[in-house]
Order: structure tokens, then C-alpha cells, then sequence
């Protein structure tokens, strides 16, 4: 028999997105029948190269070859006519329609050309579910009703109606308890069985060695490796290329002396149901405390339960000692909190507006008289706090939407600066941020912390967390698995524990 | 155009007092391009009136009269343009605007005279306001829904009230405010009212903390909402701020009309909303100005003058009117992508 070329051969593939180079140069192939990993810590360009595979981002150069022919995938229908499916993370599922109505969506059986055949439709979608180990989900139920794990099964149920000759999973056993988690993997199984390919994403290594059979590693955009066997590549090999870096942040050096004092925020048993157990912790003037986990790992949804922004379900968080009315950010803000949250845009930011005005959102009754702003000195406080933190341009009137991810990040912290706010939240403070501006922004949080601030980080880049923070806790699936001093810990150690494993193990 | 915001400085972080230059350069800074095409629009519309009834238009009466019926569509504008920015919708003003009208003109209220037609439009005007804010603010329903209930209601209780029958006015103080008597060196009282409501309506915007969390909470919620901005009281205090423009706007067409109809107010949301767009206010909320609805307004006032002096039929109007909302949107939208 003739060699076959492999099914999916994507050579040089790059995508620069304004500031960010998130592929560079990526080579990936994969062969009929096998269940091919993507591995890579978050911002490695996992998902934007499985989103150049489904058609929805264009490849700045690179070429692909479906079956040895080379291919434009123009839009997700021209990969979907080739025969590639992507289930991502975010179900694209319609809640208001049925499973059978979305498993044919946009390819309804009709009569005519436009009358829907229901009963059509319903039969073959059940035969689908069939096929996927799920008889019991009735194809007239409607999607918003059934649980995660089925709403999964109904998204694979879509893709296999078409005719699929490649499945794409973003992190498919992330909603799934272990006995779906199996399932899952029967599933796969029988997939490959019949010839078609997976490529799979995890963070969970021992999934990988499971149903796993080559392994291709991203880091920084690149591919560093491409095709390792899965099941006999050794943990440690693997961990190590996720995390080489040819970039070494510089990280501010930390004060000699131990944090002391009387802890300014405390957290007593805080938690919240299906997001993360009771956590314990304590930030004390001039102290970095680390969140370290990988998404969802809880971090964020902590942060902002800390905050007030969610409202938790057991405990309670205290400013100097006294606790903050649980679920109320206006309390949390005038105890002294700043939250500068993971999505900046959408969370922190009012795009349209200068950045003075960003900045003095929060102090705004600090520059007015019965509700009359005293603009001349809000402009100035601005500036100063601005000037403080170096943010660039040096002109706080220009709108905030023109500023670099990193300004974007300091006009965020200015604000709680001007606040005079006392213990700073930080939700992956580089995120979207160049790699010169990050080293100049953790000189700003040490500094912050040296003059009295207490920090509260989250990352889910683990060096951050490290090489910033004072003390750390390691996070799992809403659990502080670990807590140590960072020079305790070292990236290897932390990625075993935040990786390693599953709830069932 | 944000850069005129704030001029240039020096270094010194020490602000020169503040007088009446820095407001002037504020008023300078809001006439952007597009400021600047909507009074081309209005300058252009006045020279065609000027060529097509040279006689009639320009006629000192009927710029009065132009600028009167601009003065209560452009109050409420005001508290629409408000609500707009703040990401919300308000659909019951004309219906606020009819029941104010008629609950102020019952026999029964004009009893105590001018000041009761006057308390009793704003109260009704204000109370509806705090109705839909309560419903969509902490009643967690979306405004939409919230003020169409409202519009429905309002029109049903003024039909209520009515009867169907026009109550008139038989209070001479009230009567007397939108006689030639009373215009003030030319300017009818009611146009004062206007412009006044207009210049507190910039001001409040501007330069206040008001202001300010009303573009915060119409740009983007969840950040205000994290910046510590209380979103749902400032949700509510925008609605009763347009129902207080109601309330002074029902006083203000009754004053002009000399009676009480449960039809009062007919449209007047579709109008408002129109205006305020074409004025350049986002209806996705965070962006808008006060400048910008009220030349809205008075290009289409304007436009129906005109049409009515050239005894073009009022179908003709409302597809100009639809016609001139497009091109504005299509002009902004272009304008919008170069800023």
C-alpha cells in the first residue's frame, strides 16, 4: 500500500493579532484514526490555531493540506464542507431550540427547500444520540433543559451529522464528572475506530496519556514539539517544554524582611457552591499573595467573590478586622478594595472615555460639591496618579482606547491609587500586555506593595505568580491543594500539582 | 475631536483658576463635526424654508411658532437623551405627557389654580418615572417592557380620566403664558423653558457626578458596577428624571393648546428617540450630547414647518422624517469609524 498522506498537515501557520504574535510558525499533522493532544499552558495559541483550523481565524502564511491537497479555509462552512468539526469549550448551542433542531442547525432536512421535516429531523438526531451512548435524550427536548454533559453529547451530535472526518475538543472533560469523563472517552474510542480523527485538548495530562496517541506541545506560539507518543512520554519532559521559556520576565527583587503587621484583608472560609470550596487566607500590608491554578481552577470567580462582585455562599471577608457585607462591591470599594479584573475591556474600562475619566470614576464625590465636579482638580489628581505609575502617554485626556494593553492596565490601577485604595486585586494583571511592558508593570505592583498596599494575584501563568508573589496557594478545581513562601516552589512543582490527577484520582 | 476636551497645559500640575473662559472652551469643545453638520443640516433646511416661502417662514411669528412647538418635544427629549446614554429606553413619555396633562386639567385640580396644574403635571410626571425606574432598576426588568406596561397603562388612565372629552383650561394665569403678551423681547415663555431645561440638561451632564455615572452605567455596566458606581440607583434616578421632563412638558402643552386631551403626547417617544439619534446619541448607550438632541429636534420641527408652509401632506413628512433618521445614522456611523 502506497503511503497515505496524513489527513491534516498544517505547516508554518502564523496569526499576528495587534500586539501579539499568537502563532509562529506552527506545524501540526494528523492522521486518519488518531486521537492527536494539544498541550500548552493558556496564551501558548491552543485556541487560535484550532480556531485557524475551523475556518474562523486566516492564517497570516502557513499552508494546510486536507488529505495532501492544499486548502483555503475561508469561514467555519468551508471547513465544515471538508469535513472538520470543532466542539469548543463555549457550547454554540441555541438554547431555545431542541436537541434535534440544533443538531441540524443551519442543514435542516427540508421539503421543498424550506419546509423543516421535524419528524425527519428528530429520527436522525436520535439515531445520532444513539451512536454517542445517549439514547435516553428525547431530540424534542429543548437544549436549555439538559445538563452540561448532555448539551455535550448534542454539540457532538451536530457535528457527526455532518460528514466529519475530523473532531476538534477544547477541553471537553472540563464540565464533566468522571463517569462522563469515561463516556467521553468511549466515545472518542469509537470515533477513532471508525477512522476519524480527534484532536484533543486538555490541561490534564493523565487524560492524555489515556486516549491520547501523539502529543504536539505549544509554548509562546510556537510548536516545540511536534508528535511524541503519548502514553510513553515521560511527565516530566512534557511539563518541561510547556514551560522553557525563551523569555525571562524581570521580576522586581522582593524585600528582604517578612511581611508583618495586622493582616489588612482576611478571608475566613469564603466559598462558593460549584465554583470553589472554603478558602482561608490573609493579605498583610505590603505583602503579594499568589492565586496560582490553571482556568477553572476557581481564581477568578474567588477574586471577585473577595470582592463582592458574586455573592458567596458560605463565609466572610474582613478589612482590618471588621467583615464587609457579603456580595456588595460598594462595600468592598469603600472598605478599601480595587478590583483590577481578568478582562479589562469589558470589566474595567469605559472604552469611549479619556482616561482621566477612567481614572477618576471611582473618587468622582472626592473633586465635587453637591454633585458639581471640580474639573480642573480631577484632571490634575488624574495626571498625578498617572504620572505615578509612568503611564504613557503622559497625556491623561487622550481617549483610553488608544493606550497599549499595559497603560490600559496602569489607568486601571491609577484609579484605585487615586481611590487610595489599600488592597489591590490583581485578575491576570498581563494579560494582553507586551512582554517589555510586563516587567515595568510588576515593578509598579511591588511598588505599590513596598509603600503599604496589600496584593491579592491571580495567574494563571505560574511564573508570574512566582517570581511576583510573597507567598503563594496552589489552586485545583477550586481547592488550595498547596501553600508556601514562592522561593519554595519552583514551576515544575506547581505545574505537578495544578495538573496531575483528576477528582476521581 | 477629544483632544479640545481639556487644552493644553503646562507642566505644573497647579490648575489656573477656573472662570468663565474654561466653561466657554467647554461649550467650544462640544461643537465636534458632528455638531458642526447637524447646524449645517438646520442652516440648509433654513435657507430652503427662506426660498420656497420667503414671506411666511422667515416671518418673525412663525420662528416663533417653530421654536414653540420645538420647546415640548425638546424637553422631553432632554430626559430621553438621558436615559439613551445610560443604555436604556424610555417609551412612555408621550403617554406620561398625555396623563400629566389630563390629571393636571381636571376640574377638580384647576380648583387650586396655577400652581396645582403645575404641581400636579410634574408630580404625575415624576411619579410615572419612579414607577418605570423601581420596575427597571430593582425590579430587574428590561426598560423596554417596563415603559411600553407604562405607555399603556398612562394612556389608559388618561382615557379614564377624560372621557375622551378635552378639558379646558379656565385658569387666566396659565392661559396668559402663551399669549403674545408675554413674550419676553420677542421670546415666548415656553422656548424660555426650553432653553433653560436644555442648559441645566448640559450642565447635569457635563459636569456633574450625575453625568458622569450616567455615561459610566450606559458605556459599560458591569465596569461601573466595579468601579463601585451604584448602577441601579442611577438607573432609577434617570427614569425619574424623565419623567420629571414630562411633567414640564405637559405643563408646557397646556399652556400652548389651553386644555387637557388624553390624545396629547401621540408619538412622542418615536419623536424623541429620533431625535436623539440623529443628534448622534448611541442607542446602545455611553455616548450622546444634549446639543446634539435638541438640533434633532429643531430640524425636525423645522422640516414640518416647512412642509406645512409648502401644504405638503403630512404622509410626505413622516417619510422625510424616516428618510433623514437613515442618513444620519449612515452619516454618524461613517464619521464614528474615522474618530
Amino acid at each position: 500500500m502506497a503511503p497515505e498522506p496524513p489527513l491534516l498537515s498544517m505547516n508554518g501557520i502564523t496569526k499576528s493579532f495587534p500586539g501579539v504574535r499568537a502563532l509562529d510558525g506552527v506545524d501540526l499533522d494528523v492522521q486518519a484514526g488518531e486521537v492527536h493532544c494539544l498541550l500548552g499552558q493558556n496564551g501558548a495559541g491552543k485556541s487560535t490555531l484550532i480556531k485557524v483550523l475551523a475556518g474562523a481565524h486566516q492564517p497570516d502564511t502557513g499552508t494546510i493540506r486536507w488529505r495532501g491537497e492544499e486548502v483555503t479555509l475561508r469561514s467555519p462552512i468551508a471547513a465544515m464542507r471538508l469535513g472538520i468539526a470543532t466542539i469548543y469549550q463555549e457550547l454554540d448551542l441555541v438554547e431555545h431550540l431542541s436537541v434535534a433542531e440544533n443538531v441540524h442547525l443551519g442543514h435542516e432536512p427540508t421539503t421543498a427547500g424550506f419546509i423543516v421535516r421535524g419528524r425527519t429531523a428528530r429520527a436522525s438526531a436520535a439515531q445520532l444520540l444513539k451512536r454517542l451512548g445517549h439514547p435516553e435524550i428525547d431530540p424534542g427536548r429543548l437544549v436549555g433543559d439538559l445538563s452540561a454533559a448532555q448539551q455535550q453529547i448534542v454539540s457532538m451530535a451536530r457535528a457527526l451529522s455532518h460528514d466529519v472526518r475530523l473532531i476538534v475538543m477544547d477541553e471537553p472533560s472540563a464540565a464533566l464528572d468522571p463517569d462522563e469523563v469515561d463516556n467521553l472517552f468511549r466515545i472518542v474510542g469509537d470515533l477513532t475506530a471508525e477512522g476519524v480523527a480527534v484532536v484533543y485538548i486538555s490541561h490534564r495530562l493523565e487524560e492524555i496519556r489515556r486516549i491520547g496517541d501523539r502529543v504536539t506541545v505549544l509554548k509562546d506560539g510556537r510548536a516545540v514539539a511536534g508528535g511524541l507518543p503519548a502514553k510513553s512520554t515521560p511527565t516530566r519532559d512534557v511539563v518541561a517544554m510547556m514551560t522553557g521559556r525563551n523569555v525571562e520576565y524581570v521580576f522586581p527583587e522582593r524585600p528582604v524582611r517578612d511581611a508583618a503587621g495586622d493582616p489588612l484583608l482576611e478571608v475566613r472560609g469564603l466559598a462558593r457552591d460549584g465554583e470553589f470550596e472554603p478558602l482561608d487566607l490573609v493579605v498583610r500590608p505590603g505583602e503579594i499573595v499568589g492565586l496560582a491554578g490553571l482556568v477553572g481552577s476557581g481564581r477568578s470567580e474567588i477574586l471577585e467573590t473577595v470582592y463582592g462582585a458574586r455573592r458567596p455562599s458560605a463565609g466572610q471577608v474582613l478589612v482590618d478586622g471588621r467583615p464587609l457585607r457579603p456580595g456588595s462591591v460598594r462595600a468592598a470599594v469603600r472598605a478599601g478594595l480595587g478590583l483590577a479584573p481578568e478582562e479589562r475591556k469589558a470589566q474595567a474600562l469605559l472604552m469611549l472615555e479619556s482616561v482621566t475619566r477612567n481614572v477618576s470614576v471611582s473618587s468622582m464625590s472626592r473633586f465635587a460639591r453637591v454633585g458639581w465636579i471640580d474639573r480642573a482638580a480631577e484632571r490634575g489628581a488624574a495626571r498625578a496618579a498617572t504620572r505615578e505609575l509612568s503611564l504613557r502617554p503622559d497625556n491623561p485626556s487622550v481617549p483610553v482606547r488608544t493606550l497599549s494593553g499595559g497603560n490600559q492596565q496602569k489607568a486601571v490601577l491609577a484609579r484605585w491609587l487615586l481611590r487610595g485604595c489599600r488592597v489591590l486585586l490583581l485578575d491576570e494583571p498581563t494579560r494582553g500586555v507586551d512582554v517589555g511592558a510586563r516587567a515595568e508593570l510588576y515593578a509598579v505592583v511591588r511598588r505599590l506593595a513596598d509603600e503599604g498596599l496589600g496584593v491579592l494575584l491571580v495567574s494563571s501563568e505560574v511564573p508570574e505568580v512566582l517570581g511576583l508573589a510573597d507567598r503563594v496557594l496552589v489552586l485545583r478545581e477550586g481547592r488550595v491543594v498547596h501553600t508556601a513562601p514562592a522561593t519554595e516552589l519552583d514551576e515544575h512543582r506547581v505545574l505537578d500539582l495544578v495538573m496531575e490527577g483528576s477528582p476521581a484520582s | 475631536m477629544t483632544q479640545h476636551a481639556s487644552p493644553p497645559r503646562d507642566s505644573t500640575d497647579k490648575v489656573p483658576p477656573s472662570g468663565a473662559a474654561p466653561a466657554w472652551r467647554g461649550l467650544m469643545a462640544h461643537a465636534d463635526v458632528r455638531t458642526l453638520s447637524l447646524l449645517g443640516v438646520l442652516a440648509a433646511l433654513i435657507v430652503i424654508g427662506g426660498i420656497t416661502k420667503p414671506d411666511e417662514f422667515l416671518d418673525t411669528r412663525n420662528l416663533q411658532l417653530v421654536l414653540t412647538q420645538a420647546s415640548v418635544i425638546g424637553v422631553v427629549t432632554v430626559g430621553m437623551t438621558f436615559v439613551i446614554i445610560s443604555g436604556g429606553i424610555d417609551l412612555s413619555v408621550g403617554a406620561i405627557v398625555a396623563l400629566a396633562s389630563v390629571w393636571a386639567t381636571t376640574v377638580a385640580t384647576q380648583e387650586y389654580g396655577f400652581a396645582g396644574i403645575l404641581f400636579t403635571a410634574v408630580i404625575v410626571g415624576v411619579g410615572c418615572g419612579l414607577v418605570n425606574g423601581v420596575l427597571i432598576a430593582y425590579g430587574a426588568m428590561v426598560p423596554f417592557i417596563a415603559t411600553l406596561a407604562m405607555l399603556a397603562s398612562a394612556r389608559g388612565l388618561s382615557l379614564q380620566i377624560t372621557d375622551g372629552k378635552t378639558q379646558i383650561v379656565t385658569i387666566p394665569s396659565v392661559l396668559d403664558l402663551g399669549e403674545r403678551d408675554a413674550y419676553v423681547l420677542g421670546v415666548p415663555p415656553l422656548v424660555m423653558v426650553f432653553a433653560v431645561v436644555t442648559i441645566i440638561g448640559w450642565l447635569v451632564l457635563n459636569r456633574t457626578t450625575f453625568g458622569r455615572r450616567t455615561v459610566a452605567v450606559g458605556g459599560n455596566p458591569e465596569a461601573a458596577r466595579l468601579a463601585g458606581i451604584d448602577v441601579r440607583r442611577q438607573r432609577l434616578y434617570l427614569y425619574l428624571l424623565s419623567g420629571l421632563c414630562c411633567g414640564i412638558a405637559a405643563f408646557l402643552l397646556i399652556i400652548l393648546s389651553g386644555s387637557g386631551q388624553n390624545t396629547n403626547g401621540n408619538l412622542y417617544e418615536l419623536d424623541a428617540i429620533a431625535a436623539a439619534i440623529i443628534g448622534g446619541t448611541l442607542l446602545t448607550g455611553g455616548r450622546g450630547t444634549i446639543v446634539g438632541s435638541v438640533l434633532g429636534v429643531l430640524i425636525f420641527t423645522t422640516i414640518t414647518n416647512i412642509f406645512a408652509l409648502n401644504n405638503l401632506q403630512s404622509d410626505v413628512q413622516q417619510i422625510a422624517k424616516g428618510a433623514i433618521i437613515v442618513a444620519a445614522v449612515l452619516v454618524q456611523r461613517r464619521t464614528a469609524s474615522t474618530t
